[in-house]
């Protein structure tokens, strides 16, 4: 007799824990051979108060950590998606993709970790400036991480379109919330898995499924979220967040181009606050000097 | 007694720290200040009243000094109502002509420099001997030297020690004691030295010899004011003030006395508290007074002595 | 000895007469002098002697429109087929024209906006044409600003800025517009616009083509007519929050780019270690430069606890030096506030301050009869919870509270929504630079305090707005990338 299949419970990624959604909720989005692909938790309003709980926290430890650990970090999410080719292909493909694109996508995929990796602790060196001032000052500017993002992924690109909305932002220091996409959820819940063992920290990276009508307004009202990434949106939802969002004057950062191709340091940028610091410099008065 | 580093010890630490571009933008506040009309012409008035006119050359003779002291009490006498000068400042040496030519009962002060000015490389006993003997023999009022190396390598007790000696051997006259700021290097070695002069003893704190290169300047001057008030505060007790060096423009004697004004307030306006070492600046304020007087003309060097 | 005198300062007044004001301006549109459709005008008034310095057209929709489409059509003409190298020759140009009349400039500034001519002097106009003369030579180096982008520009922009830098926010909005080859329809604020319209004589005389710059007066509905034009590609707003939020709404639903500078509540943070006469230095040139009426302004000072007392007595006998009045006396520190609305606000604040509980200080000083004053003033005893430490009130008033830790300063700090700017005072390099890495704000002073240049960026964290104007990354605003 032919042993029985052990099915995954799908869940979310919350403060680098899985809990189901506090609201008991479910959906069943269909894959591509028409069966369900299994029951997705519908996130709740409370499940991403509790995800942006989380990401304020892991803020306080991922933001100033090394930029050269946080490459490592990325890199080793490379390796650990590198090591799940096979699962995310053929979750891929259960969500509608040919072999040949799932293959490709998940090469996409690790290449992007790859890609990011390197940006974490050179993006500074490339974009910094030091302000040559008239006065008597040492003056430079610096990026800083915007701070909590929310990061509304794409709803094709269910793999590498995730990554490359989520890469850029945490690459710079930020932690994220990320409402994976609503009709191909297994990708991220399988990537929650990567994130919970690539030493990324609890919290950094958050992760929910569910519908977005529901949840976008959600993210853009709450005033404990800094900035808010989506691309393929319609221009109506896009106006809506938009105006949602003005009560904390959420950056809001629209892409237009596939995310999954996008490799480009000025993407981290877009979630990067510029910081500029002023200090005296002193001039001895020995020698004859003015003062 | 005098006061010693064994008996009471100055918290050399407690000197607080100066940053000097601050400093430089507060100074640079002062000499934006406009003076106009009455404002200035009073202001003159007690510049001039606040000069130690000073003679200290090499070339200096008993003749030389006659002549200085006789222009410290008539500035310029084509103008009534002129005030003296504070005092004259010179070498030990021409203590006694100085006191001969001005009589003992003018208003105008002997300064003396002393404690081998400028240099202060002379023994503690020689300091001593030479301090007593210019008060001897007339002086009101001894400008010493810090020992500046002692100071740069770290030996506070013994500038400290030192200046407190001297003071003891002042007695009654009144002293002033020299940082030379130009050898100082920071800041914040001006405000320790100035702390370390004023608490043993100092009545006055003076910036330089006027022999180097870098003396008075508005935003050392304005460290040193600060260390007063800090004193003042703490203690009650006023300490005077002496840029020396450098000051030779009426305009720029006025910022000085805004300085003071608007840091210590208009009890130091007064050359009980405020002096300027200075040789040509009593010329400049003069022609600036007789341009006023004038009704504007502006003046020539040719018609004000020069001694 | 003889007796001190209190010495005070004679009267040192600028010859404003230099200044031309003439009785009435137009708008600028297309290079030319052009009246309101509508006929109105409003007036402009000296708030250091309530009188009235002009009459300025009052701008509606159909003004905004002729000067969109005149800024549309320079553009697509001349401008924007102009080489970035002929386009910064033109801006230097702009520069050294508001050099030469630096002088006539700073009166103006100072009569119509009530700012000491000192500051209007020192400040204001040159740092306005230092700003020109910066963000020229960028016109033709955008590819190095932005390595591996080719940048190109947006179209017209439309740009509205406060009363409390008028000439130097016109500065700092129009430059970056024209060097990355933008064209403007720019609104002065309604109480002080006489500036931005001697600017469009010195663009008049510079010889820049016809329509590049536009100048539109007016008063809201005339900056709202600018933001809902459906022809302006970019939108630059410097002013309050609330109207940056309004804007943001506004234009929500269109692919208008957008910059807003908006408010703050800075910290000033002084540690017991710091050079304290510098930090009380700092402390004025925070709050009461002038009058208060700045967005970075250091509006919440925090000292910490075993050098409060050192602090608050220096800081008092330093205000007693402050001399308030006649903003055209070069000796002045402190000019008329901006208009009778923003004095009543300040009265406010400073009614409810003494309300909850603060200990009020203001030095004695003799203001003059007419025109709009108020005195600097401190107070200590604030909490974070009130009101004047929280909201940000714009005019000389300073909130003064203790601290025991770092982190607790650094978290009561960073506890505001706003994010535009702090300082931090400290003698030690490690400690100052653990508390600039913390503090959410754009720009962090240590060890001084309200320092503005043309190569520094200049903006906001949080609700204190979004893009930066200054230096290279200012330019990033104007771009397509």
């Amino acid at each position: 007799m032919n042993r029985l299949e052990i099915l995954k419970t799908y869940k979310l990624y919350i403060n680098g824990k899985f809990p189901r959604s506090e609201s008991g909720r479910y959906y069943t989005p269909e894959g591509a051979d028409g069966k369900a692909l299994g029951n997705i938790c519908q996130s709740s309003r409370k499940d991403l108060r509790e995800s942006v709980r989380a990401a304020r926290s892991a803020l306080g430890t991922w933001a100033p950590r090394a930029a050269f650990n946080r490459s490592q970090i990325l890199y080793r999410i490379g390796e650990m998606l590198e090591g799940r080719r096979a699962q995310f292909e053929t979750e891929l493909k259960r969500q509608g993709s040919s072999a040949a694109s799932a293959s490709k996508e998940v090469e996409n995929a690790i290449d992007l970790a790859v890609y990011y990796a390197g940006w974490c602790d050179k993006y500074q060196q490339v974009f910094s400036a030091v302000n040559p001032v008239s006065t008597s000052h040492f003056n430079f500017s610096v990026y800083e991480p915007v701070g909590v993002v929310a990061a509304i992924a794409p709803e094709q690109s269910a793999l590498a379109g995730l990554l490359g909305t989520i890469l850029p932002i945490i690459a710079g220091g930020n932690t994220c919330i990320t409402l994976a996409s609503n009709s191909k959820p297994l990708s991220a819940i399988t990537l929650a898995e990567v994130l919970a063992t690539s030493d990324l920290p609890g919290g950094v990276v958050n992760i929910l499924t569910g519908d977005r009508k529901e949840l976008l307004p959600v993210f853009a009202t709450h005033m404990d979220i800094n900035a808010l990434v989506a691309s393929d949106l319609s221009t109506t939802r896009v106006a809506e967040l938009k105006q949602a969002s003005t009560h904390n004057l959420k950056r809001i950062v629209i892409h237009q181009s596939d995310l999954s191709k996008q490799e480009d340091p000025y993407v981290i940028l877009k979630t990067q606050e510029i910081k500029t610091t002023w200090h005296p410099i002193e001039t001895s008065i020995a020698g004859g000097g003015k003062y | 007694m005098a006061k010693s580093s064994t008996t009471f010890r100055y918290d050399y630490a407690q000197s607080p720290p100066v940053d000097q571009v601050g400093i430089a933008e507060r100074a640079a506040r002062f000499t934006t200040r406009s003076i106009k009309t009455s404002t200035k012409r009073e202001g003159l008035n007690m510049v001039l009243n606040m000069i130690d006119l000073t003679t200290l050359e090499g070339a200096d003779t008993p003749r030389k000094v006659q002549q200085l002291c006789y222009k410290a009490g008539h500035l310029h006498d084509a103008i009534p109502g002129l005030p003296h000068t504070a005092a004259v400042c010179v070498y030990p040496p021409f203590v006694k002509v100085a006191r001969k030519a001005l009589g003992n009962r003018s208003p105008i002060k002997i300064a003396s420099v002393a404690t081998g000015f400028p240099s202060g490389h002379l023994t503690l006993e020689g300091k001593r001997e030479e301090t007593k003997r210019a008060v001897g023999d007339g002086a009101d009022e001894v400008d010493m030297v810090i020992s500046r190396g002692r100071f740069l390598s770290g030996d506070y007790d013994y500038v400290f020690d030192e200046i407190a000696a001297i003071k003891e051997a002042c007695g009654k006259a009144r002293l002033k004691v020299i940082l030379e700021t130009g050898e100082l290097a920071t800041l914040d070695n001006v405000r320790r030295a100035s702390d370390i002069a004023i608490h043993a003893g100092a009545d006055f704190i003076k910036t330089s010899t006027g022999k180097i290169s870098s003396a008075a300047t508005i935003p050392v001057t304005l460290v040193m004011l600060l260390a007063i008030r800090d004193y003042h505060f703490k203690s009650g007790n006023m300490v005077g003030m002496k840029p020396a060096g450098g000051i030779s423009k009426s305009k720029l004697a006025l910022h000085y006395l805004v300085m003071v004004k608007e840091t210590l307030g208009p009890e130091w306006l007064s050359n009980e508290w405020f002096r300027f070492g200075a040789s040509s600046l009593a010329n400049d304020v003069l022609m600036q007074i007789a341009k006023i007087e004038s009704g504007g003309a502006y003046q020539s060097p040719c018609y004000f002595s020069q001694d | 000895m003889k007796k001190n005198t209190n010495w005070e300062y004679a009267p040192a007044p600028e010859a404003a007469k230099i200044a031309k004001i003439a009785k009435r301006y137009d708008h600028f549109i297309n290079g030319k002098w052009t009246p309101s459709q509508s006929g109105k005008t409003f007036r402009t008034i000296n708030p250091a002697t309530g009188r009235k310095l002009s009459e300025v057209a009052d701008g509606n929709d159909a003004d905004v429109d002729a000067a969109v489409k005149a800024a549309r059509a320079a553009y697509e003409g001349l401008w924007g087929k102009m080489s970035g190298r002929e386009r910064g020759k033109y801006i230097y140009r702009i520069a050294r024209l508001m050099q030469e009349r630096a002088r006539e400039f700073s009166i103006i500034e100072t009569l119509d906006g009530g700012k000491p001519i000192r500051e209007s002097r020192d400040i204001d106009v040159p740092l306005a044409a230092n700003h020109f003369f910066y963000t020229a030579g960028w016109a033709d180096k955008l590819e190095y600003a932005f390595p591996n982008r080719n940048p190109s520009a947006l179209g017209v922009a439309g740009q509205i800025i406060p009363w409390n830098f008028p000439l130097l926010m016109a500065a700092w909005k129009i430059a970056p517009a024209l060097a990355t080859g933008n064209t403007v329809v720019l609104k002065p604020a309604e109480t002080t616009p006489l500036t931005a319209l001697k600017l469009a004589e010195i663009i008049a005389d510079s010889g820049l083509p016809e329509g590049v710059v536009n100048i539109v007066t007016g008063a809201g509905t005339t900056g709202a007519a600018i933001v809902n034009h459906p022809d302006v590609n970019k939108v630059a707003f410097t002013g309050s929050t609330s109207v940056g939020k309004f804007i943001q709404q506004t234009i929500a639903n269109t692919d208008k780019r957008v910059t807003l500078e908006l408010g703050g509540k800075a910290a000033n943070i002084i540690l017991e270690d710091a050079a304290i006469d510098q930090a009380v230095e700092g402390i004025v040139n925070g709050i009461y430069f002038n009058q208060g009426h700045v967005c970075c302004a250091g509006s919440r000072l925090f000292i910490q606890e075993s050098v409060y007392e050192e602090v608050i007595w220096k800081l008092k006998s330093r205000m007693r030096t402050l001399v308030v009045g006649d903003p055209l006396d070069k000796n002045t520190d402190i000019g008329a506030i901006n208009s009778k609305e923003q004095l009543k606000t300040i009265q406010k604040y400073i009614q409810l301050g003494q309300e909850q509980g603060g200990d009020m200080y203001q030095p004695t000083c003799k203001l003059p009869s007419a025109g709009n004053w108020c005195p600097p003033t401190l107070f200590t005893h604030v909490t974070q919870s009130s009101v004047i430490a929280q909201e940000e009130i714009f005019g000389p008033v300073l909130a003064a509270q203790s601290f025991r830790t770092v982190p607790e300063v650094i978290s009561k700090a960073n506890n505001t929504p706003y994010g535009l700017s702090a300082g931090v005072w400290c003698d030690k390099g490690a400690r100052l630079f653990q508390l600039t890495t913390q503090l959410d704000a754009g720009v962090v002073w240590g060890n001084t305090f309200n320092q503005f240049d043309p190569a520094s960026p200049f903006g906001g964290f949080k609700e204190s707005g979004f893009g930066r104007e200054g230096g290279l990354h200012g330019l990033a605003a104007y771009l397509e990338m």
